[in-house]
């Protein structure tokens, strides 16, 4: 196991390391200390390998993450896991606005709450979050699922594509072409898988599932108060 | 009234005929009109500027004897690896998506054979154009479509996208006909929707924001790539200071009549300002903070010939970028073309329906059958001509100024022919010492 300690060392020098990985694997397993809020810890790391953060990380935590596993012993700043490619994010604590935006792949878990805009234009990536998301969540969430063990605020899955949303809670408001939709068994089954996965002891059948409408794929001027 | 007596109708100048047609057009189908390209109202522009040959007072060089320097290097305040380009004449960015897959791939060779770079647009980067493009910027823009880490690496430098001049504070979109399964595939899209691009980031707000932006995206390609901040023309001062500020290595700055793949028509002709009047705006930001030259300002927006270039560069551009004048080298609007751009409804010289994907010249398309009509190794060979022109061009002009090298080129050595041009540009009126607005 290899320790960095970020109060002798760069966030430089961190990355660095853990890039190199990619190149010639050293380590597996890797500690950082005393992160105290440094923003872009651990970002475009491209290596099977375990990150564990030992406090409260800043912007773009494992920013476009590939293969690694990263978990945050604390709470992290905006953008957490944006771009995520693959791999596997943990937070410990809470997130802040736009948790997991734009990724493509792999699993995000927030135990803990997360701010306005989580799963902004996500493009494929899971997000499972413990607590309640923020206003505007999954705006023009593209592919991928977002499940809300708590409550969502407003204007949830606003000009959403085909990400699919699962929350247990209330919905403050479902932003325009974004409807409430039938929990068939397919969902229920993927759901569930998600919520173990994630390591939530919740029950599929307690969520309700909403997704887009679809009536705004194709400009249509009936459809202008929309936008 | 006699038979000989011929009416004369008078036109208003308020409701002229394409006004008049397009308030026809508006009530008929209840949306606004969308177009490519950009601006076509008459904007004050290089051609009210003047460049001052050498005589007396100035020794010029000699044209076909003494050497006038035209390459240029980009990202020389924090990359490790700046570009080091042949010629100060980029390709702006355009996306695979707005363009074929072989009018990327042309665009690719026609700069790598001139020595320059060429810039991927929004949707992601296409083997056909990394593979031609020897210098290859990738853009990051609000969607994020197609943006993945592997990509970022292999880019030779990184473009942040803000705006562009056709539309500055609007977002993109690409119209249901090119959203094709490889477009729609790239940027994990259903197939043949409107595809709508943001105009805000996702994840960043504001200058504080921007600097972490940029510092995460240099800590990704470890410090190896220059990261370009593109503006459209706005307020180019506050602008240009935030995005030095932020960290960027060079400002790219596209004025109104920079072109757009689809934008709506009233946005493309009221919204951002000539790239005439930016261009000392944006000195005047970058002189202020001691990063003229530091920090590389690239403008855009109407650059046609080897005369804009000159302006351009006297005006303290360090390179300019060309989209519209590369896609007419490539083969767009070309006068073989007008008996079928006629039956779309349009003619050669006058076709802007870039965003409906049926360009006869195979290049703002994704239908396969047009595609194939642009041959991107002629089109290559069009293009690196037409660059070559236009530095050629340029330094017979940088020559005549006795300047050894095109960057040497000041506003000294320019003048304005309107009084208009002369404040926007902040040189003097023709035979006068007069700058509008700074002399009295």
């Amino acid at each position: 196991m290899k320790t960095i300690d970020l109060s002798n060392a760069t966030v430089r020098d961190l990355n660095q390391a853990l890039h190199d990985q990619a190149r010639d694997l050293q380590d597996r397993e890797w500690v950082v200390t005393h992160p105290n809020g440094a923003h872009n810890l651990a970002v475009g790391v491209n290596q099977e390998i375990s990150i564990d953060i030992e406090g409260h990380a800043g912007y773009y935590c494992a920013g476009m993450n590939q293969k690694a596993s990263v978990t945050v012993h604390g709470n992290v700043g905006v953008g957490c896991a944006e771009n995520m490619m693959s791999g596997y994010v943990r937070v410990k604590g809470s997130a802040s606005q736009a948790a997991g935006a734009t990724a493509h792949g792999g699993l995000l878990v927030i135990e803990g709450d997360a701010g306005a805009r989580c799963g902004i234009s996500m493009k494929g990536i899971d997000i499972v979050v413990g607590g309640s998301i923020g206003h505007m969540s999954c705006f023009m969430g593209q592919a991928g699922r977002l499940v809300v063990c708590g409550d969502a605020g407003d204007a949830l899955g606003d000009s959403l594509y085909e990400t699919r949303i699962y929350v247990k809670g209330s919905v403050e408001s479902l932003g325009s072409d974004c409807i409430a939709k039938e929990m068939r068994a397919e969902h229920l089954e993927e759901l569930q898988t998600l919520l173990d996965r994630a390591g939530f002891n919740e029950k599929a059948a307690d969520f309700k599932r909403y997704g887009s409408a679809r009536q705004l794929y194709n400009f249509k001027v009936d459809n202008a108060s929309a936008y | 009234m006699s038979d000989k007596t011929q009416p004369v109708l008078r036109e208003s100048a308020t409701f002229d005929r394409l006004t008049i047609q397009e308030i026809q057009r508006a009530a008929e189908t209840g949306i606004y009109d969308i177009r490519g390209g950009g601006t076509k109202r008459k904007v004050p522009h290089f051609d009210d500027l003047l460049l001052l040959g050498a005589s007396m007072s100035r020794y010029p060089l000699e044209g076909y004897r003494e050497k006038c320097g035209t390459d240029v290097v980009l990202g020389t305040r924090f990359a490790k690896k700046p570009l080091h380009l042949k010629i100060p004449v980029t390709i702006a960015g355009m996306s695979f998506g707005a363009l074929s897959a072989n009018a990327k791939e042309a665009l690719g060779r026609g700069a790598t054979i001139a020595g320059t770079s060429t810039t991927t647009g929004d949707g992601g980067m296409t083997p056909e154009e990394r593979g031609q493009s020897q210098h290859l910027v990738y853009q990051y823009l609000p969607s994020r479509y197609g943006m993945n880490p592997d990509d970022l690496r292999k880019a030779d430098a990184i473009e942040i996208v803000l705006g562009q001049g056709a539309k500055p504070g609007g977002g993109g979109m690409l119209l249901g006909m090119k959203v094709t399964e490889r477009v729609a595939g790239m940027r994990t899209l259903p197939v043949g929707i409107d595809q709508r691009s943001a105009c805000r980031h996702p994840d960043w707000t504001g200058p504080d924001d921007l600097a972490i932006k940029i510092a995460e995206l240099r800590e990704i390609t470890d410090w190896e790539k220059p990261i370009y901040v593109k503006i459209g023309a706005s307020r180019p001062y506050y602008d240009v200071k935030l995005a030095v500020k932020a960290g960027a290595d060079v400002i790219v700055l596209d004025g109104m009549q920079g072109g757009t793949a689809a934008t709506q028509e009233v946005f493309i002709e009221h919204v951002g300002i000539p790239i005439l009047c930016a261009i000392p705006q944006a000195v005047q930001a970058l002189q202020e903070m001691d990063m003229h030259r530091k920090v590389q300002l690239i403008v855009s927006g109407g650059i046609r010939n080897g005369a804009d270039v000159a302006k351009a560069m006297a005006l303290g551009a360090d390179a300019v970028a060309i989209g519209t004048a590369a896609l007419i080298a490539l083969g767009d609007n070309h006068p073989r073309l007008d008996e079928e751009l006629k039956k779309i409804g349009s003619a050669a010289g006058f076709y802007d329906d870039w965003q409906n994907g049926k360009d006869p010249a195979g290049i703002t398309t994704q239908d396969p059958e047009l595609a194939k009509r642009l041959d991107p190794v002629e089109g290559g060979r069009h293009l690196a001509n037409y660059l070559r022109v236009l530095v050629l061009e340029a330094q017979t002009m940088a020559r005549a100024c006795g300047k050894s090298h095109l960057h040497n080129l000041d506003p000294e050595d320019l003048v304005a022919l309107t009084v208009e041009a002369a404040a926007m540009a902040r040189v003097p009126l023709a035979g006068t010492s007069w700058i509008p607005g700074q002399q009295y």
